[in-house]
């Protein structure tokens, strides 16, 4: 076999199989793949209703290289704090304990567990990867669907006209000690986020960025471009929020419009410009809200905020 | 493991939930309708294909070669790659 190659800038070791059941191009996967590349074996998974639970493989086989426990849709949260409590009663102290569930098994069904978790600091992991909609039934609604999106139940004549729920602040509200969003077209950051989680002991919440090809109503090699699209154009800012202190951690140097993104996925292609034109509004007002936290919130803690090196890679 | 366990009957079942094996058993090769094709003359072994696929169908070796057993067809390491130096090609 040729050698490893010198040039990765992510480890080789994979702790996923080929052969899972997910669609071509699928974004939920490589969220996966990164993250236990972090991780690593000393893990263990709850995962909710959602795509995972299928493309995880039917019983009795599996994907991943760990545990994972297959559990209701509203537990992700409340399962793990359970196994994170019976870990340490047997003075296992050194296992990842990770929920791993769609956006809609957190921000709607499962959010009163994550809420209670979270309250509680109780010393797990929790990654929602959001794609945006229900998927795993067939694209609905999800409070984390953004606003104009086409889904089956917000059809195009009837988009959704309320804005996609913003957990991370939710997150921070509770004053856990690490909350954090990443993208899969960002994997070294996905890494570098879940490797600091991974040292801290109390809730960490980070929330992924994962696209859904047939959900988008994309061709499914734009898998990674659609996501590095949405965080060139700051429609999904990468953020990391320590003990309440937010740090955007990347600047987009000439951002891309936000029209460039929308027109990738056919569930944007009924927007008018004039609707186009005011997601732009929105994710500039938020962008601006972001900067104002990010200053306040360092200026609060006494911590100097460096200016971040503008990326160099060009914003395509 | 790639082999596929066979599950007959109850006898067969695990005496828990507990997973029999993974799902490498599952070649997905088949359900591609368009192929990559690396152009050798091109590749640079940036390993971005090997990185965004997200079926772990290129190897992570130099150069990267597909593993057709597996690869849906999906594309993303045709439009990740950036010296465009893998194309789709019709059929199997
Ligand atoms: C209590 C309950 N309600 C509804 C369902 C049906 N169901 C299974 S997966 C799913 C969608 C999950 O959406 P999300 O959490 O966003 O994950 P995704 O499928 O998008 O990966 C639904 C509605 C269920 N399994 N259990
Ligand atoms: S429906 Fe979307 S999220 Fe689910 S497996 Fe397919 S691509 Fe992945
Ligand atoms: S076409 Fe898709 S599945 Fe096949 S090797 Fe490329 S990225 Fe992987
Ligand atoms: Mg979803």
């Amino acid at each position: 076999m040729a050698e490893v190659p010198k040039k990765l800038t992510i480890p080789a070791e994979e702790h996923i199989c080929s052969g899972h059941l997910a669609c071509q191009g699928c974004g939920a996967v490589l969220a996966m793949r990164y993250a236990l590349k972090a991780l690593g074996p000393n893990t263990v998974y709850t995962v909710p209703a959602c795509c995972w639970s299928v493309i995880d493989g039917p019983f009795p086989y599996t994907t991943l290289g760990v545990p994972l426990f297959h559990i209701a849709f509203e537990a992700a949260a409340a399962s793990a704090a359970g196994l994170a409590a019976g870990l340490e009663m047997v003075g296992k102290e050194d296992v990842n304990v990770v929920a791993w569930a769609g956006d809609g098994g957190t921000a709607d069904i499962g959010i009163q567990a994550l809420s209670g978790a979270a309250e509680r600091n109780d010393n797990i992991m929790y990654i929602c990867y959001d794609n945006e909609a229900y998927m795993n039934t067939g694209v609905q609604r999800s409070s984390s669907t953004p606003w104009g999106a086409w889904t089956t139940t917000t059809p195009a004549r009837h988009f959704k006209k309320r804005p996609k729920k913003n957990l991370v602040d939710i997150m921070v509200a509770h004053q856990i000690p690490y909350v954090a969003t990443a993208a899969i077209a960002f994997p070294e950051d996905v890494l570098k986020k879940v490797n600091k989680a991974k040292q801290i002991k109390g809730t960490k919440y980070l929330q992924i960025f994962a696209s859904c090809p047939p959900g988008w109503r994309m061709a499914p090699e734009y898998a990674v471009k659609s996501v590095r699209m949405a965080v060139n154009a700051r429609v999904w800012p990468l953020l990391e929020v320590d003990n309440g202190v937010y740090t955007i951690t990347r600047k987009p140097r000439k951002p891309l419009p936000v029209a460039d993104y929308l027109r990738l996925q056919g569930r944007f292609s009924h927007l008018t410009e004039e609707q186009v034109e005011e997601i732009q509004q929105m994710v500039d007002h938020n962008w601006e809200r972001l900067l104002f936290l990010e200053k306040s919130t360092h200026e609060m803690a006494g911590i100097p905020l460096e200016e971040k090196k503008k990326t160099k890679e060009p914003d395509k | 493991m790639t082999e596929k366990v066979e599950i007959r009957g109850a006898r067969d079942m695990p005496p828990m939930a507990k997973s029999l094996g993974r799902m490498s058993w599952n070649k997905t090769g088949s359900w591609r309708n368009v192929t990559p094709v690396i152009d050798y003359d091109k590749c640079t072994s940036c390993m971005l294909c090997w990185k965004f696929c997200p079926d772990l169908a290129v190897t992570c070796a130099d150069p990267p070669e597909i593993i057709l057993e597996y690869c849906k067809g999906c594309g993303v390491c045709a439009e990740e790659c950036p010296v465009d130096a893998i194309v789709m090609r019709e059929g199997l």
